[in-house]
């Protein structure tokens, strides 16, 4: 593949998918988000750093619909979808119909069948969500996800109970999936590798605000064991407060 | 590293002496899972526990020590039973009983499930439904029955009733507690894949209500029959429990104890009915089904 991005949506670059001013949002009296101000453009990949509790999650669900105790202006596409941490898939509901589910219309099996070929899932389609491995579970719901076409994918530590290895794989999978279809992506992590291997723009989340955003200007596919990553990741680490010199010794 | 080492002149501590005699540890096997289970299928098992006790009846029946008018023996009572099937008076009891159960089992089913989704559903439901119903499913129904003859009279009416009565608590209850037990993590998911709210109930809510309503069931088939013996003992001219009370008057324990047996047997077969229904419908829990 070559280096530079593929995707789509060139011409509408700079067309926001997301604008956010002034959000507040308070947990009994305690605001939790203050005052935030964010902008996500059309295509691009935006990952979300922070630490635990400082309010990346509760963005994200605000981001999705599901937390409406908002003040504030949020404006998002109308076509947005969430892959959780944990699946989520109806465990009463067979693959692929957990797939369609939702979908307006009455879509048959073969857009179902399509989308789960697309995270190479295919073969399980006919499984109950009981029988999946973790990795499977996360990329049927990323093919939930990604069947509704969004042009918003909002993705809460989709990584986070995978195992190394898989989640190596769906990490890469999920930077295919988005050079192809050319849709905004935020993806909330507490994993600074992941962030600065995936993302165009690294922000870190603190206080109830954007503290930092930090623009990655590496090439595609990129190499963790580049120097320049390996800077970029200490700089946000740092940012978070972890000490990376003290790790090192 | 400043420990120094222990002194050449000590014993070499000798640690291959501990485990085994010979140094080696003491390995022991583990046997796979299906050496271990029995080549009995499950059926059997299953109708070994029955079968016994009929067996135990009839050597004690053998021996004199139960007596024909304590309790019949199982020869005898196979006897009468053929008999009473023979001259149809046990089957268009059956039926009749049947009749009585279906009718106030669906009654029943509509009342509890229609009120439970109410109050599981809404909360201003919760509000109106679930204190009235709490404070009705305390009354035990039995003691209804004359209030019932006196308002619906001694037809069939007032039998349906009881039992219908008897069958809508303990559904409500479970269909109630399994709404109320649906992962919110779910809905959540639900809504976030644009589902309509009577999207959310048909495709989360009630699938998630499903194993809770068919215990709720279960439940609900016990009481059912229970409710049916009582009803049928007052002012019946038909069914089992009729039957039964005629046999008292006469004396006849065989016939009761048919009439036991037929009871039985009702209820192993809604018990069946469900469980079937278990197994089609909840393939997809991930449950533990036992060793």
């Amino acid at each position: 593949m070559a280096t530079d991005v593929h995707r789509p949506v060139t011409t509408r670059r700079n067309a926001p998918a997301v604008r956010v001013e002034g959000l507040t949002r308070s947990f009994d009296g305690r605001a939790v988000i203050d005052d935030l101000r964010l902008d996500v453009r059309q295509g691009e990949f935006v990952a979300l750093l922070g630490r635990s509790g400082c309010g990346k999650s509760t963005l994200l669900r605000i981001l999705a619909g599901l937390d409406r105790d908002i003040e504030g202006t949020v404006l998002v596409p109308r076509r947005k979808a969430v892959a959780f941490q944990s699946p989520r898939l109806m465990p009463w509901k067979k693959v692929w119909r957990n797939v369609l589910l939702g979908l307006p219309g009455k879509p048959g099996r073969p857009v179902a069948d399509q989308a789960l070929e697309e995270v190479g899932l295919g073969h399980r389609a006919d499984a109950w969500p009981k029988t999946l491995s973790g990795g499977e579970a996360q990329r049927a719901s990323l093919a939930r996800a990604l069947v509704r076409e969004p042009d918003l994918l909002l993705l809460d530590e989709p990584f986070g109970a995978l195992d190394a290895l898989t989640r190596i794989k769906a990490q890469r999978l999920v930077g295919e999936l988005w050079q192809r279809r050319g849709c905004a992506v935020l993806l909330v992590t507490h994993d600074v590798e992941e962030a600065v291997l995936l993302a165009d723009r690294v922000l870190v989340m603190d206080d109830g605000v954007i503290a930092h955003e930090q623009h990655i200007d590496l090439d595609r596919p990129r190499d963790i064991t580049d120097p320049r990553f390996a800077e970029l990741r200490a700089g946000l680490l740092e940012r978070l407060g972890v000490d990376t010199a003290a790790e090192a010794a | 590293m400043s420990i120094s080492h222990a002194p050449p002149s000590a014993p070499e501590p000798d640690i291959s002496e501990i485990p085994g005699k010979d140094g080696s540890l003491e390995l022991e096997p583990l046997v796979p899972a299906s050496s271990r289970r029995t080549r009995v299928p499950r059926w059997l098992r299953r109708t070994t526990g029955p079968v016994v006790l009929v067996l135990l009846w009839q050597v004690l029946s053998a021996t004199g020590v139960l007596t024909s008018d304590v309790l019949a023996s199982p020869g005898r009572i196979a006897e009468v039973g053929r008999d009473l099937i023979a001259d149809g008076s046990l089957t268009s009891a059956m039926g009749t009983s049947l009749q009585r159960v279906a009718a106030g089992l669906l009654l029943g089913t509509l009342v509890g499930t229609g009120l439970a989704l109410v109050s599981g559903l809404f909360r201003i439901g919760e509000d109106l439904v679930d204190a009235p119903v709490q404070m009705l499913r305390t009354v035990p129904f039995v003691g209804l029955i004359p209030l019932f003859i006196i308002w619906f009279g001694i037809g069939e009416a007032p039998k349906i009733a009881i039992i219908t009565l008897g069958v809508t608590f303990p559904l409500y209850l479970n269909v109630y507690a399994g709404i109320r037990g649906v992962d919110s993590q779910l809905i959540e998911a639900g809504e976030s894949l644009g589902l309509s709210r009577w999207g959310l109930v048909r495709h989360v809510v009630l699938p998630g209500a499903l194993p809770g309503a068919l215990t709720g069931l279960r439940y609900s088939l016990g009481i059912a029959w229970l409710a049916l013996v009582f009803a049928e003992q007052v002012n019946a001219d038909s069914g089992i429990g009729f039957l039964m009370v005629q046999a008292r008057d006469f004396l006849r324990t065989d016939v009761i104890v048919v009439c036991l047996i037929v009871y039985a047997f009702l209820g192993l077969l809604a018990d069946f009915v469900v469980r079937s229904l278990e197994r089609l419908l909840l393939q997809w829990r991930p449950t533990f089904t036992g060793r």
